[in-house]
């Protein structure tokens, strides 16, 4: 993740919209990540969350004398992103699995992890990296949407709780419940499919983050 | 305090992130130290949290700036900004 920089963001809006266009790929090149993993959270398709991440791109060109830099320029970006995701859910409604809207913090119950003394830790240089990706894509796809948002815009793109919160349009204690749940179920999920890449030493992850 | 596993289940998340405070963190390191099955489970939702901010576990799709890109100068070539 880069991190933002207000100024340079200021300076590059207000050059573009005095007619240096090409500054824009300048400008949004540090925030494409974040686009394109807040659109695949939401569409779990590697081709829909691209063509949506252009069109995002596109509206945020088309948009830009809208912002007004009360907000951070990422934050107002990502919610741009978010209506596109959504409005694309919205268009698949029929054949779409699980709802938005149905899920609450508050149905959800207890989760007991996974227990499993002998995952201590992932020998990460034995994995085929690819196969590990798959195996995590595969698991927070899995993840009810509230979810899945949540922790792809807290862990994978390494966002704060506030900025998150922002993003999302929820409030701060939304974003750490749910980011504890989805980290419950991601774990009760993995541990036993990653068991099988037994650790052969130990530390690797150990002293912590 | 003596406090149990799923006492500790609860706060895991908040602990890897470092937002327990200073009381609740001393509770839960004493557990640990004798708790194998909480060990496991933090390690194992710590190594989740790992991988999954690891650039080169969860990756971009192969060409996808170049395409985002070449999309937008099309775009900035036929449009000026809004």
């Amino acid at each position: 993740m880069s991190a933002s920089n207000p100024e340079f963001e200021a300076e590059c809006i207000r050059r573009i919209l005095a007619g240096e266009k090409h500054l824009f790929h300048d400008l949004i090149r540090p925030l494409e990540r974040g686009i394109y993993f807040m659109l695949y959270s939401l569409l779990k398709n590697e081709a829909e969350a691209e063509d949506a991440a252009q069109e995002t791109a596109i509206k945020v060109y088309q948009n830009l004398h809208l912002f007004r830099g009360d907000a951070q320029f990422r934050t107002w970006v990502l919610s741009i992103a978010r209506n596109e995701g959504l409005g694309r859910l919205r268009k698949q409604a029929s054949r779409r699995e699980d709802s938005l809207e149905a899920e609450t913090d508050e149905q959800s119950g207890d989760y007991t992890p996974a227990i499993l003394t002998s995952w201590r830790e992932i020998p990460l240089e034995e994995l085929e990296r690819k196969e590990l990706g798959a195996i995590l894509r595969k698991a927070i796809e899995g993840l009810p949407a509230i979810y899945r948002n949540v922790v792809m815009l807290r862990d994978i793109e390494e966002m704060d709780v506030r900025e998150t919160a922002a993003a999302l349009g929820i409030q701060e204690g939304a974003v750490k419940v749910r980011l504890h749940r989805a980290r419950a179920l991601l774990q009760r999920e993995l541990a036993p499919q990653l068991k099988g890449f037994a650790p052969r030493r130990k530390g690797l992850f150990g002293l912590g983050k | 305090m003596k406090i149990d596993c799923k006492h500790v289940w609860e706060h895991i998340s908040a602990y890897i992130d470092g937002e327990v405070d200073a009381a609740l963190r001393a509770d839960i390191d004493k557990h640990l130290e004798t708790c194998e099955i909480c060990s496991a489970v933090l390690d194992s939702t710590r190594n989740v949290v790992v991988l999954m901010a690891d650039d080169r576990v969860f990756e971009l799709p192969a060409g996808y700036s170049e395409r985002l890109h070449a999309r937008l100068d099309r775009e900035l070539d036929l449009k000026d900004p809004g």
